[in-house]
């Protein structure tokens, strides 16, 4: 039999038709409230059903309010849409896990938490950090609104097979090295289109050692270089995570999943169709300068200059990204001062990052120039933090202790960084205003948050005192 | 959905690579529950700069974009292509696009077209250089021209199944219906082990 990749297993077995594009059978669709409110009216408008209510689930996370103080949502605009994702989903028979209910949380969190995203599996959601499942063996990928009715109206998707690439990384990350830092230094050595038109595979034996929180970290970001996705084969890691999980198979079903589960991987001769390969000794705690998330460099290292630069494309890109960031060249990145740290998000808001970036705070305090907000990425990871206590350690150091949701991540729930200030946030896009209008993200480790918001400009933990 | 044989027209040049979909559209647009209406949020930020080519009067009425490597980049948000759309695009010329944003402009009816780079650099200097530049793209041939950059249909590429569709201008939800015969065949054959949700609207304190 030729030999495959662990992508093509995954993909031949979802296909219904083949085709131009396959047409690809989908296991779970995810539904959050901001990408789907058009595809539901489209089923209304054109008389169609929902196919599968069964694999379909929904929650409520890009607009809801964060702050302690209550639910409210000020925003007229916002409460409309989540009052019409509750109306959809009891028309349509979706599970929902609307604000303040204790299953709610960041679509990318809750799915992996309850045990819905499983090896093996196509899954889909209207949103791009959908790789995040991909952590588990999955082909998971970011659809558009018309693509979600699609999914909502037949259970498939038309889709032309990717390209596969491999990321392998050799060797351990250094102690007080994260995966985060490993994705950013990934997208900076292949570039933010270096994975265009592929699904990338994370091997090696770095990778292999990473918890499921650091391979999603991972995974999350796979997007963020250009791929449509990314994935990593499961292995008795992704097992021991998934066993009693809520909706993960039980008993019988268990042993026989596991046996499938135990054939997901690349072979040993399948070819990719690029690779890339990393040193995870290599890497360093990593900050962004500029205003993608290629453009990072070490934490204690400087604002590179655009004029070192040859491609002139890549030139002009860092010349603006400097003049929106209000940085110059040469400049330290510890000499930044920040003004805003945010901690949470579907990359870094699970519950081991909480309990990171506690770790570093424990006995310090917020400095008085910095606001600092931890937002659980889910109900559950707030309540599995609070009874361990990790909500007073941010509280007694000047954290804000906030509610689940996205959050500072997409600042479209109220949660925005002030115009011209710096932040240090462990979410995955700094985008030009992705962070409020003018705000100038960099792009950091939960750890190096922490340690950013104690010292009040970037710092990796270990360089704390 | 409208077929689209071609798109013939002036353009507009944003010279830069990695434009993200939070540029074409800020999210707060995202907060609309409909499908039209998103004209004023394309590239609302960059657009508050006067000299930003968009707002230049010679640019009216302009029908094509013209960027550079990687557009699209970033979120799924299908709300950048109901911007470009609203806005009065019908193909964005570029080297390379994100892979979500180039699928999601088809379904609007928008032509993604992937063109060389040589190609798209000349087109991006002639329509810089000159407004009233018309550019010619043959979405059923795959070749673009325009005689003022001395470009002769110029081959690009768009992906078969997208060009099957924007040429015929089939609903592709109604296309996949017809096969619900073999969807329900495979839906026969997946592992019991599967996962499944339970429908319900939890409200308040119940865990699903």
């Amino acid at each position: 039999m030729e030999a495959t990749t662990l992508v093509e297993k995954i993909w031949d077995a979802h296909v219904v038709d083949r085709g131009d594009a396959d047409l690809l059978y989908i296991d779970l669709h995810l539904v959050h409230e901001v990408t789907s409110p058009q595809a539901f009216e489209g089923l209304r408008v054109s008389g169609r059903k929902l196919r599968r209510p069964d694999l379909t689930i929904a929650t409520a996370d890009h607009d809801v309010p964060t702050a302690e103080a209550g639910l409210a949502v000020s925003d007229a605009v916002g409460a409309r849409q989540l009052q019409l994702q509750i109306a959809n989903c009891r028309e349509f028979g979706v599970e929902l896990h609307p604000m303040g209910s204790a299953g709610q949380g960041i679509v990318h969190v809750i799915g992996p938490e309850m045990g819905l995203t499983q090896p093996g599996m196509t899954i889909v959601c209207g949103d791009s950090h959908t790789a995040t499942h991909g952590a588990f063996g999955a082909i998971a990928f970011g659809i558009g609104t018309s693509q979600v009715e699609h999914v909502m109206a037949t259970q498939t998707l038309r889709m032309a097979k990717p390209r596969t690439m491999a990321v392998t990384v050799d060797g351990q990350l250094r102690p007080g090295t994260t995966a985060k830092d490993l994705v950013l230094a990934i997208i900076g050595a292949i570039g933010v289109g270096g994975g265009t038109g592929t699904l990338i595979e994370y091997r090696g034996e770095c990778i292999r050692a990473l918890s499921m929180a650091g391979r999603m970290t991972v995974c999350n970001m796979a997007i963020e270089a250009g791929a449509r996705s990314g994935l990593i084969a499961p292995d008795e890691t992704t097992l021991a995570y998934l066993e009693g999980k809520q909706r993960a198979p039980k008993g019988d079903q268990w042993a026989r999943a596991v046996e499938h589960w135990q054939t997901l991987r690349t072979d040993q001769d399948a070819v990719f169709d690029v690779e890339a390969v990393l040193d995870a000794g290599s890497v360093r705690p990593q900050a962004t300068w500029g205003t993608n998330p290629g453009q990072t460099v070490n934490i204690d290292g400087r604002v590179p200059d655009p004029s070192a630069l040859s491609e002139p494309a890549e030139r002009g890109a860092a010349q603006r990204a400097l003049e929106y960031m209000g940085l110059a060249p040469g400049t330290a990145m510890r000499d930044i001062p920040i003004s805003t740290v945010f901690i949470g998000s579907c990359t870094n808001g699970r519950l081991e990052d909480l309990r990171a970036a506690a770790e570093v705070v424990r006995g310090h305090r917020v400095a008085s120039t910095v606001r600092a907000l931890v937002v659980p990425g889910s109900a559950r990871i707030k309540q599995q933090a609070e009874q361990e206590g990790l909500d007073e350690v941010f509280r007694s150091a000047g954290f804000e202790w906030r509610l689940p949701g996205c959050s500072m991540c997409v600042g479209m729930n109220g949660d925005v960084v002030a115009p011209g200030t710096h932040s240090a946030s462990t979410s995955n896009r700094n985008f030009e205003g992705r962070q409020g209008v003018g705000a100038r993200t960099h792009l950091v480790s939960p750890e190096s948050a922490a340690a950013t918001a104690i010292a009040g400009h970037l710092v990796a933990a270990g360089d704390l005192n | 959905m409208r077929a689209v044989s071609s798109v013939i027209g002036r353009a507009v040049p944003i010279d830069r690579p990695d434009i993200d979909t939070d540029q074409i559209v800020p999210a707060v647009w995202m907060k609309k529950i409909e499908r039209v209406g998103f004209a004023d949020g394309l590239f609302q930020k960059w657009r508050r700069d006067p000299a930003f080519v968009l707002n230049q009067p010679e640019r009216r009425g302009a029908t094509i974009l013209i960027a550079g490597a990687n557009f699209g980049c970033g979120s799924s948000r299908e709300h950048a292509v109901w911007a470009l759309r609203d806005y009065g695009f019908g193909a964005i010329i570029a080297p390379s696009f994100a892979d979500i944003h180039r699928n999601n402009l088809p379904s609007s009816g928008l032509v993604p077209v992937v063109a060389a780079a040589a190609v798209v650099d000349t087109l991006m200097a002639a329509t810089t250089a000159d407004a009233t530049t018309e550019i010619v793209i043959d979405v059923v041939r795959r070749v673009v021209s325009c005689e003022q950059a001395g470009v002769q249909e110029a081959q690009f590429f768009l992906d078969d199944a997208a060009h099957h569709r924007l040429v015929n201008g089939l609903d592709l939800i109604d296309m996949t219906l017809q096969l619900d015969a073999r969807i329900s065949d495979h839906e026969l054959r997946r592992p019991d082990w599967l996962p499944s949700c339970d429908g319900v609207v939890h409200t308040s304190s119940t865990v699903g």
